[in-house]
């Protein structure tokens, strides 16, 4: 292939999953690794670097659209990302010493679990739950715009989402992609934060994480701007296409769609990383 | 604006977040905006010259060599932007995309400041520094 028949088809592949990562609000990153080295066979190195850095884009370019609509929580992210971004320089340094088959299973598992997740039902559980003093202090608790006026939430389980926080921030510098899934298991699940508002504020954060890593990986030369410039240009104008399009969308049928193709790579990762092939 | 009506709410027993925190992060997202929309410029303007010069070359990346060190280096990229290479626009337009969230960071502890919340300007103070530590200490500063 040349390099402009390269650069095309990745460019299409990446605004393609951009648009239904957004669609899906599964993140377009966490199946570009996976494609560029299964059907591009990219070094999965320098596949990572490029995710890496259309997250910051996607992140990014999203974060004004969802700030406007106040369902972030700027308390809740800035405090949490003192554990994401220290998780990704752990994920970043490691990444530069483990091999490159171990990263493909470590990406195929978290596959696994992203398409695991994304087919569990959501329960948007009543929560008017006391509040804990731990976050009361930290100030985390908030409101947010609902049907009936803006809803007050009280934020619970403090250490536990700061240390889940750590992990995903260690996924995201170790694969390069945003670990959303990670984010929201913490804040929706653990600390009981209204899954609107850990959605976006995941998003808020995950520029930010990614930022924390990317320094190391521009630095090993893991960044090439050939491959780079048509993941980050086609991720970002995807999503940005998404976000437009968001609200009139359909999506379950898309996320029962997106959510086999995030399996079968997943297991495809799993296959080439026991087997040596990456 | 919303979150200004919340204190309406009796049951509610602790104060909701100040109104002042709606105008930072709007200024927060407006900034973060501006910063990809830059960056994604210079990236294709960088990929037009980059692709009017090498589009015919074969593409290939199936080996990893790692990217030349003038690639790894803020400074080295600046000077290959001079020589008026493709690439080396590309990379400055990616490396403003890294400095965007930074930024973003950094703007946070005057918005904490002039609020005058303590613990929230030694929290961002502290993502800051591991965000610096992690630029400058992986060496693309030099």
């Amino acid at each position: 292939m040349t390099i402009l028949e390269f650069t095309g088809v990745v460019a299409i592949v990446a605004f393609v999953a951009g648009l239904l990562g957004s669609l899906t609000g599964l993140g377009g990153g966490v199946v570009l690794v996976p494609l560029l080295t299964i059907f591009f066979h990219v070094d999965i190195r320098y596949a990572i670097g490029a995710s890496l850095v259309s997250v910051i884009a996607t992140s990014s370019g999203a974060a004004a659209a969802y700030v406007k609509e106040g369902f972030s929580n700027i308390r809740i992210g800035m405090f949490l990302e003192i554990a994401t971004t220290i998780g990704a320089l752990l994920g970043a340094f490691l990444a530069t010493r483990i091999p490159t088959s171990a990263l493909a299973v470590i990406f195929g598992a978290m596959l696994l679990y992203s398409a695991f997740l994304s087919r569990k039902p959501r329960t948007e559980a009543q929560r008017n739950l006391p509040p804990d003093p731990l976050a009361t202090r930290l100030r985390l608790n908030g409101s947010f715009p609902d049907l009936g006026g803006p809803r007050s939430y009280n934020v619970q389980h403090v250490p536990t989402g700061f240390g889940l926080m750590f992990g995903a921030g260690a996924l995201s510098g170790l694969l390069g992609i945003g670990s959303g899934a990670v984010k929201v298991l913490a804040m929706d699940q653990a600390m009981r934060i209204p899954f609107k508002v850990s959605t976006t504020t995941s998003n808020f954060m995950i520029g930010v994480t990614a930022a924390a890593s990317a320094g190391v990986y521009l630095s090993r030369g893991y960044v090439d701007p050939g491959l780079a410039m048509p993941v980050m240009l086609g991720v970002l104008g995807g999503s940005l296409l998404g976000s437009r399009i968001l609200v009139k969308a359909e999506t379950k049928s898309l996320r029962l769609v997106f959510s086999v193709v995030i399996l079968v790579l997943g297991l495809q990762m799993l296959y080439n990383g026991f087997w040596g092939k990456i | 604006m919303p979150a200004a009506q919340a204190p309406a709410r009796q049951s509610h027993p602790f104060k909701p977040q100040p109104w002042r925190d709606r105008r930072i992060e709007i200024i927060l997202g407006n900034l973060l905006r501006t910063g990809v929309l830059i960056s994604a410029a210079v990236v294709l303007s960088g990929a037009c010259v980059y692709l009017s010069r090498h589009a015919h070359e074969p593409a290939d990346y199936r080996v990893f060599r790692g990217e030349p060190s003038e690639y790894r280096t803020i400074r080295g990229v600046i000077q290959i932007v001079m020589n008026g290479r493709g690439r080396g626009l590309i990379q400055l337009g990616l490396l403003l995309l890294i400095a965007t969230p930074i930024a973003r960071v950094a703007f946070s502890v005057a918005g904490f400041a002039i609020e005058r919340d303590r613990l929230y300007v030694a929290f961002t103070l502290i993502v800051l520094t591991i965000l610096l530590y992690s630029l400058l200490g992986s060496g693309i500063g030099l």
